[in-house]
């Protein structure tokens, strides 16, 4: 409220940034300070007393990443259908973790995921190979998230992407540093609540001015039979057509740059430059100038790269040419795959997602913290409940956002471009890219680039709210990069310190100097995470999706294997968990150009053989029925676990 | 350590056993039936959305809730008639 009235009094939009970033953020460290705690019960599960009801608002604020609050809604705006996919995945998965593993891992009751491994598969190898998967997954996880707080950071306040992340890490680490779970679990519950009203009022606000319905799937069913119609004028119109056309023939002018190759390298860099002296000789307009200027610094330096970036834009330029697909129609594409490969990515990308949730080490040391094995099932309903009333909106906001776009952006002209468009671009060409390509002085669609961010972090202009609510929304999205990140950090630094030194190296060690050492390793983790994100990972939606290929592949086969069949051991564990993780790794480097480039060195232009169409960010779905198949043999092979094995396992299916 | 008789305990594992792959079959039914012909489904309508995007936009996952909250439920009035008996037996 005071921001919205210092905001009619002119108050400048990064301070209104500024002040959204340090409100939030000492908000957060203020519940840490509050928490304080050495003890280990504290510390590591939040001394076991959090009602079912928090304890799911808490793990639906540690599950709802910034690849959830920003991204799903994104990618909804650009694939339609396909996109659901992530929604199926995200919410299918807590069938999973209630039907085979929550109240299993509280009955169980001690601290760590690598804990239930190392008793119940017996001996040091489960534990420790648990230690490394948990590691692996959160890990990458968190440098994700991190990375998504810089880039939240830098666009609301415009300080540089790495103070960005130190100062929001600051407010992180107080929180987890001094307070453990216990903090983190206050702290999550606050950060759920900012996200969620962050997420609905601009929802609610779009679905009420575009038809006056506050429901936003009921307005959004009726607004998604405008957006078809408006697809279907737009892949005829006269403009499209002409843009489009255009498109076409800057595909086939790349095309002829790469098959020209070596040649075409130096001709073309050649060509720029004489292009640029004789702009100008003859006085050019500045602007023309300095994109000439800009693109002969930005050219490829040699064959290789130039063979990588023009054939990626040849790529991406013939994607342009195609007409809009639409948005409600299933596995449409416009990158020329057939439907029945993209049928097969949307599967395995959903079973992938909802393995890989149930075997997310930190969502399911989320089931260690309730008060019984009854809470501990109820609070996985309380969960997913929280997170649908994100979820089920996504679908509403992409389509509300599309429909604004469409009838509103599409056919201005490019003198009276809204000042949000202007702002956008100017944070960030891959955002939002508009050109006048055929120069006609009106915008059409095919002349639009967005990328999947700005959906959500310029909804509120979009639809005309004021800025305050982008502010909003971006501390919305920072509260779930942050309260992920808690979850992640503390899920890393008790499987280090609890799980590899405390049990493993050092078995007498205190009650305080584990607790102790554990926030050490903290602060440790979270600077390495930190440095990693400075150091631009490549793709922040793969990174993601592999922390799930891996947890798919890795955790859940292995837990419930564990639980539910006596006869797993423990070389049938140990084999099963490296099986998945080997395969899952396998297909990722020979799938994914850039780590294949990174891991074998083979150029990123050379192409790419999947295994059934299926994209690399699935590839839990061949890592996990490995796994699953290795375990039943190896156990079958082995000795059979022993009679104290069987009593641990017995005690797990016990009523409480 | 106290012998439980076995009885019981088999049971309520069957019992549960029974339960969860029940639910499972519901979620495998709902998530995958819908995803692989939505082609074929498209024309259809249910509550103003085309069937395929409502089922997996909408649809999934409030069913994905009552099959969690079900078990759930279910799971703690099972527990309770268990612990009764338990107690009667001791």
């Amino acid at each position: 409220m005071v921001l919205a009235l210092l905001e009619l009094m002119g108050l400048a939009r990064h301070w209104i940034g500024y002040a959204f970033l340090l409100v939030t953020v000492a908000l957060y460290a203020g519940i840490g300070i509050m928490c304080r705690t050495s003890d280990p019960v504290e510390y590591y599960v939040a001394g076991r007393r959090v009602p079912a009801v928090f304890n799911g608002m808490a793990t639906a604020a540690d599950w709802m990443s910034v690849a959830s609050f920003i991204g799903v809604a994104g990618t909804l705006y650009l694939t339609g259908y396909n996109g659901l996919a992530y929604i199926l995945g995200w919410t299918g998965g807590y069938v999973l973790v209630a039907l085979f593993l929550a109240p299993y891992l509280r009955k169980f009751g001690r601290y760590t995921i690598p804990d239930f491994l190392g008793a119940r598969f017996g001996g040091n190898w489960p534990r420790m190979l648990g230690v490394l998967c948990a590691v692996l997954c959160s890990f990458t996880y968190l440098v994700a998230q991190i990375y998504g707080v810089g880039i939240i950071t830098t666009r609301m306040t415009g300080i540089s992407f790495e103070l960005g992340i130190f100062i929001a890490l600051g407010g992180v680490l107080v929180c987890s540093f001094l307070g453990g779970m216990r903090a983190v679990t206050w702290t999550q519950v606050g950060q759920y609540i900012i996200l969620l009203i962050a997420y609905l009022v601009p929802v609610v606000w779009l679905a009420v001015k575009q038809t006056g319905e506050p429901v936003p799937q009921v307005a959004a069913s009726s607004v998604l039979q405008q957006v078809t119609e408006r697809e279907r004028e737009l892949s005829v119109d006269a403009g499209e057509l002409s843009v489009r056309a255009l498109w076409q023939l800057r595909s086939e002018m790349m095309q002829a740059r790469v098959s020209g190759l070596p040649e075409t390298h130096e001709t073309e860099a050649q060509k720029l430059r004489l292009q640029l002296l004789r702009a100008r000789a003859n006085d050019a307009p500045m602007s023309e100038v300095r994109n000439l200027e800009r693109e002969l610094t930005a050219y490829p330096k040699s064959i290789e790269v130039a063979r990588m970036v023009w054939s990626k834009a040849r790529d991406d330029y013939a994607v342009r040419a195609t007409a809009p697909q639409p948005h409600a129609t299933p596995f449409a594409s416009r990158a020329f795959e057939t439907t029945d490969a993209v049928r097969n990515n949307f599967l395995a990308i959903v079973l992938c997602l909802m393995m890989g949730t149930a075997g997310l080490p930190h969502i399911l040391m989320r089931s260690f913290t309730t008060p019984s094995v009854d809470a501990a099932r109820k609070s996985v309903f309380w969960s997913l409940l929280f997170i649908l009333l994100l979820y089920l909106m996504a679908p509403a906001l992409a389509i509300l956002v599309k429909f604004e776009i469409y009838s509103d952006l599409v056919g201005t002209r490019f003198a009276d471009l809204p000042s949000w468009v202007h702002a956008w671009s100017a944070v960030d060409r891959s955002l939002l890219n508009i050109l006048d390509l055929n120069q006609d002085g009106i915008v059409q669609l095919a002349e639009i680039q967005m990328g999947a961010d700005v959906v959500v972090l310029a909804g509120p202009e979009i639809g005309g709210l004021p800025y305050v609510v982008s502010g909003l929304v971006a501390a919305g999205a920072l509260a779930a990069a942050l309260s992920t990140a808690d979850g992640l950090l503390l899920t890393l630094s008790s499987a280090l310190s609890h799980d590899t030194l405390f049990r493993v190296m050092s078995p007498k060690m205190g009650a305080g100097r584990r607790v102790l050492l554990s926030k050490i390793l903290l602060l440790i983790v979270a600077f390495a995470a930190a440095w990693a994100a400075t150091r631009t990972p490549a793709d922040i939606l793969f990174l993601v999706g592999a922390a799930f290929s891996f947890a798919a592949a890795t955790f859940f086969p292995v837990l419930v294997m564990g639980i539910f069949w006596k006869g797993a051991n423990k070389w049938g564990a140990c084999c099963g968990m490296l099986a998945g993780l080997g395969i899952t790794f396998i297909y990722m480097v020979q799938a994914q150009p850039w780590l294949r480039h990174w891991v074998l060195g083979v150029s990123t232009s050379e192409p790419i053989k999947l295994w059934w169409d299926i994209q690399p960010i699935a590839a839990g779905v061949f890592g996990a029925p490995v796994a699953f198949a290795v375990i039943v043999l190896v156990s079958l092979m082995t000795r059979r676990p022993n009679l104290v094995t069987d009593a641990l396992v017995d005690d797990l299916r016990r009523p409480d | 350590m106290r012998t439980a008789p076995a009885y019981p305990r088999t049971r309520y594992w069957r019992h549960n056993l029974l339960f969860i792959g029940g639910l499972l079959c519901v979620w495998c039914l709902v998530t995958f039936i819908p995803a692989y012909f939505a082609l074929e489904l498209s024309q259809y309508f249910i509550f103003g959305w085309p069937f395929s995007f409502g089922m997996a936009a909408f649809g999934a996952p409030l069913i994905f809730l009552l099959i969690v909250g079900l078990y759930a439920w279910r799971m703690a009035s099972l527990d309770k008639s268990a612990r009764r008996n338990a107690k009667e037996d001791d």
